[in-house]
């Protein structure tokens, strides 16, 4: 705290904190790229989320940094623009890599214009797009934007614009060329057995050997924000599991955090030890389907059907008490849905021994491999720095040493109560990343087997008003969920309505991850370190 | 007991006393053609359910079992789905070679299938160079599959065809090295030699037994043959050109209906190809099981009672369960790794084998 008055103060005397949640620093766009070389100067190496904003009479951006060193550090700050005129501000994906999709994203959503910034393509919406959908006063006559008859054109997808201020002062847009012309692209996706979902990459090819990876977002593009925008918090939790569909329990329970913080309801004792467990088998169940596609990715069918069969066991448990198997809709505001099924506790502790005796199963099958490790080992290296740099948290993160465990760093619900280890690995090769996943799965099972035996006595569910309205404020709730770490930010004007909801995605800093990572590696390799991220292109595109 | 030598050279006499000799010759092609195509794809189907039903237990699955008793037809429905299927023509191809490459690809497995002797005088063929017919008929399938990848005009395919290529060509020298390594053993090139050689009785009196017994060379070039015949077949774990994580379906990509069952068709039965010539040369062909010692001859008595193609098909069979086997525990390798097991390891100690054989035979 006493740091961040440091930091600010070196850059401009007049600026203050603001004690909210997190400290947070209003600043003019012309004081930003000081204070963010300060920031990063001073230890804030992540940039966690980027959020734009309308006001209505001007535009904003709020950023969340956060430090690797000290972990528990956050800081926010928020840019203003003078007017809905003038949009310039500059960008800060040199200092850090994840700005880099964060800003595009903004400027798609709202067209604020991030000055120097190397690539200011529309992020989800094609380039002909009119409009800047996320605007307070956005048109969203369908005769505007018509269903587009016609594909995209490469030449589209591969102009680079960027806009930069000339000598005298006005703001001119370069474009650059993503390939060369005599580049060999093949596409990859977004119809493609192995890219998990509807992610489109356009690879450069030299022979087998990749030079260059374009990750092309938007094909699964709902508008997810955009709608929470005219819906009211107990319709946007259906939402936010359509997210991450594999983590749609954490990241359920995320929104309910952010709610109930928000109107102080205290949740009881039972309903938040139902929630972690419930959490923890998502997190199996995740896991256990992102080893088995990592396998598959690799050739090896068998062990992706192993994978499958054992999380069948966990959607059956779901299933006996949500209701649902991927989707469960169990978590609502305030508590949960429903009583657990009677059931409930003997199917958990029939699934933890299970499952202990199959993780073995895997490392003969195929940890031991030789073939796997041969193709595990060695290769798609990623560093703490980068990691931290692109916001690769999660399993992937950990996997580099970054130590970035929400449930650690920010406990919510009973995990400050548990005993768990946060599993980090120091290299950040596939392999680490491989097998952090297995690991994380024992651990989750040791959470579970901790929580399972004496579920407190009481309510299921809080009292909540009938008609839930927020009060007036900014809300941010970080949770671990199976890919990293995922963020809600609200921001209420006290209706029934949210006037504001972004979610940090985990997957998308996974996605642009690729390209440092398999940058002269082989094609085979893409798929399989593609797939040792365990990105979920729906939490990506939103 | 009724042989099929008997029963051939009865048809044969009948046809050549009733009909004119040129007549008679045409009607036996025919006959034999149509027979070896039928065989050709009745085994294809069998073995297209037995790796599904066996490919699913492995899995802790149950496989196909809804057409027909066990599923037993689920194979046949298949053919008759992909028979009615529609071919789609793509713009832009070569259509010359995108048709030629799939008879290829089936011609060159086709014509090594007919080379098999499938049991005591069932073979439709008997060169004095079979075993050099064989290895060189068996690589024209290559040639269909690079200009299927080629004419395709995808590059998908292109990269599925150049590893195909790769891969194929590395793995015929280990393959051919190893058969020659039995060849020396052999001391002949003819397939009939080769199988006579490991059966009945030899001039000392004794029993001969299967190559692979005959010298411990044998197994070593048993097992570089196993691993490059299987490399051969394009199947997992040697299965980059078809690699559907990164390519697809490699080199078939774009060819739809029956185009694409003539390339299934060739992969399933090269597997059995590989697994027939694998059986012919180090475990007997139609050769019963012999032990070469006096207290045997009972033993040997009753193995011989077998019919000789029951031995075939069983050791043939057997194989193959092997190489599913292998196919659906292990991963895929990668290129360089692929190419690196043949050039570093596979080939070195086959040049190493077949010197050590040709020793062990002056001996």
């Amino acid at each position: 705290m006493k740091k961040i008055k440091e930091i600010i103060s070196s850059v401009d005397s007049s600026l203050t904190i603001e004690e909210q949640q997190y400290p947070t620093i209003c600043v003019s766009p012309n004081q930003l790229r000081k204070l963010a070389e300060k920031l990063k100067e001073n230890g804030f190496d992540v940039l966690l989320n980027l959020t734009g904003m309308d006001y209505k009479e001007y535009f904003g951006v709020i950023y969340h940094f956060t430090s690797t060193q000290d972990k528990k550090a956050m800081v926010v700050v928020k840019v203003n623009t003078p007017d809905r005129e003038n949009l310039a501000i500059p960008t800060v994906s040199d200092l850090w890599a994840s700005a880099n999709l964060y800003e595009r994203e903004a400027y798609d959503f709202f067209g604020l214009q991030f000055v120097n910034h190397p690539d200011l393509r529309r992020l989800f919406l094609r380039a002909d797009w009119n409009g800047f959908p996320f605007r307070k006063d956005y048109d969203a006559d369908p005769k505007l934007n018509p269903v587009p008859l016609v594909n995209q054109t490469a030449d589209a997808m591969e102009d680079l614009p960027s806009i930069r201020f000339d000598k005298e002062g006005k703001l001119i847009t370069e474009h650059k060329a993503l390939f060369d012309k005599n580049e060999y692209v093949v596409n990859i996706g977004p119809q493609h057995p192995a890219t998990h979902g509807v992610l489109h990459l356009r690879v450069s090819l030299d022979g087998e050997i990749i030079k260059k990876v374009d990750p092309n977002f938007g094909y699964i593009h709902r508008g997810i924000e955009k709608m929470c925008e005219s819906k009211t918090y107990p319709q946007i939790l259906q939402l936010t599991e359509r997210l991450d569909y594999l983590s749609g329990t954490m990241n359920r329970h995320a929104f309910c955090l952010c709610v109930e913080k928000a109107l102080g309801i205290e949740v009881p004792k039972r309903a938040q030890v139902v929630r972690v467990i419930f959490d923890e088998l998502t997190r199996i169940a995740s896991h256990l389907l992102g080893w088995g596609c990592m396998c598959m990715d690799m050739g090896s069918i068998t062990a992706f059907i192993y994978g499958m069969r054992d999380r069948e066991k966990i959607m059956d448990i779901f299933e006996e008490t949500g209701g649902g198997r991927l989707m469960v809709g169990y978590n609502v505001i305030g508590g949960l849905a429903n009583e657990v099924s009677p059931k409930f506790v003997d199917q958990v502790k029939e699934f933890i021994p299970y499952m202990r005796k199959m993780i073995k199963e895997y490392h003969i099958l195929f940890t031991n491999n030789p073939i796997a490790k041969g193709r595990m080992e060695n290769i798609g290296f990623l560093t703490k720095e980068t990691a931290a740099s692109l916001g690769v948290t999660g399993p992937a993160g950990r996997a580099s040493g970054w130590s970035c465990d929400v449930r650690k760093i920010e406990p919510y619900a009973v995990y400050d109560q548990v005993d768990f280890q946060e599993m980090l690995r120091s290299e950040g090769g596939t392999f680490d990343r491989y097998l952090i996943r297995l690991d994380e799965i024992e651990q989750s099972l040791r959470i579970i087997e901790q929580l399972i035996d004496n579920l407190p006595e009481g309510d299921f569910k809080a009292k909540t008003p009938a008609i839930i309205k927020l009060p007036e404020g900014e809300y941010y709730q970080r949770v671990e969920n199976a890919r990293g770490d995922f963020g809600v930010y609200i921001n209420s004007k006290g209706d029934k309505n949210p006037y504001r909801v972004k979610f940090r995605s985990p997957c998308m800093t996974l996605i642009s991850a690729l390209d440092p990572l398999c940058r002269n590696e082989k094609i085979a390799d893409l798929i399989m370190i593609g797939a040792s991220l365990d990105y979920v292109i729906p939490c990506a595109d939103r | 007991m009724l042989t099929f030598s008997e029963i051939i050279s009865t048809i044969h006499e009948g046809l050549t006393d009733a009909l004119p000799g040129w007549l008679a010759t045409t009607i036996e092609y025919v006959i034999i053609g149509a027979a070896l195509l039928g065989l050709y794809c009745v085994l294809a189907l069998i073995l297209i359910l037995l790796e599904r039903k066996i490919c699913a237990r492995f899995q802790c699955r149950i496989g196909p079992n809804r057409v027909g008793p066990w599923g037993l037809l689920q194979s046949v429905a298949d053919m008759v789905k992909i028979l009615l299927k529609e071919i789609i023509s793509i713009k832009n191809t070569d259509n010359i070679l995108f048709k030629t490459a799939l008879f290829l690809a089936i011609a060159g497995s086709f014509c090594t299938f007919g080379a098999l002797q499938f049991g005591d005088g069932l073979a439709c063929i008997d060169f004095n160079v079979g075993v050099f017919y064989i290895l060189a008929i068996s690589s024209l399938g290559v040639v269909g599959i690079l200009l299927a990848g080629w004419s395709s005009n995808n590059k998908y395919t292109l990269i599925g065809a150049m590893r195909s290529g790769a891969q194929l060509i590395s793995y015929e020298l280990s393959a051919g090295l190893s058969i020659m390594t039995m060849v020396i053993l052999a001391g002949s090139l003819s397939i009939s030699d080769i199988i006579a050689g490991q059966g009945g009785m030899n001039a000392e009196g004794g029993y001969n037994t299967w190559y692979i017994f005959q010298a411990p060379t044998a197994i070593i070039a048993f097992i570089i043959y196993l691993i490059a015949g299987h490399a051969e077949t394009n199947r997992g774990p040697f299965d980059l050109p078809e690699a559907e994580s990164e390519l697809t379906a490699g080199y078939h990509t774009e060819y739809s209906g029956i185009q694409f069952g003539f390339f299934y068709l060739a992969e399933y039965l090269n597997m059995f190809i590989i697994a027939g010539i694998a059986a012919t040369v180090f475990l007997g062909g139609w050769q019963p099981l012999q032990i070469n010692a006096g207290w045997a001859s009972g033993f040997n008595e009753l193995m011989g009672q077998i019919p000789s193609w029951i031995w075939f098909m069983g050791k043939t069979f057997a194989l193959v369960l092997l190489s599913l086997w292998v196919r659906w525990t292990f991963p895929r390798l990668r290129i360089d790794q692929l190419l690196k097991l043949e050039w570093k390891i596979l080939m070195p100690i086959s040049i190493l084998n077949l010197l050590i054989m040709a020793v062990w035979v002056i001996i």
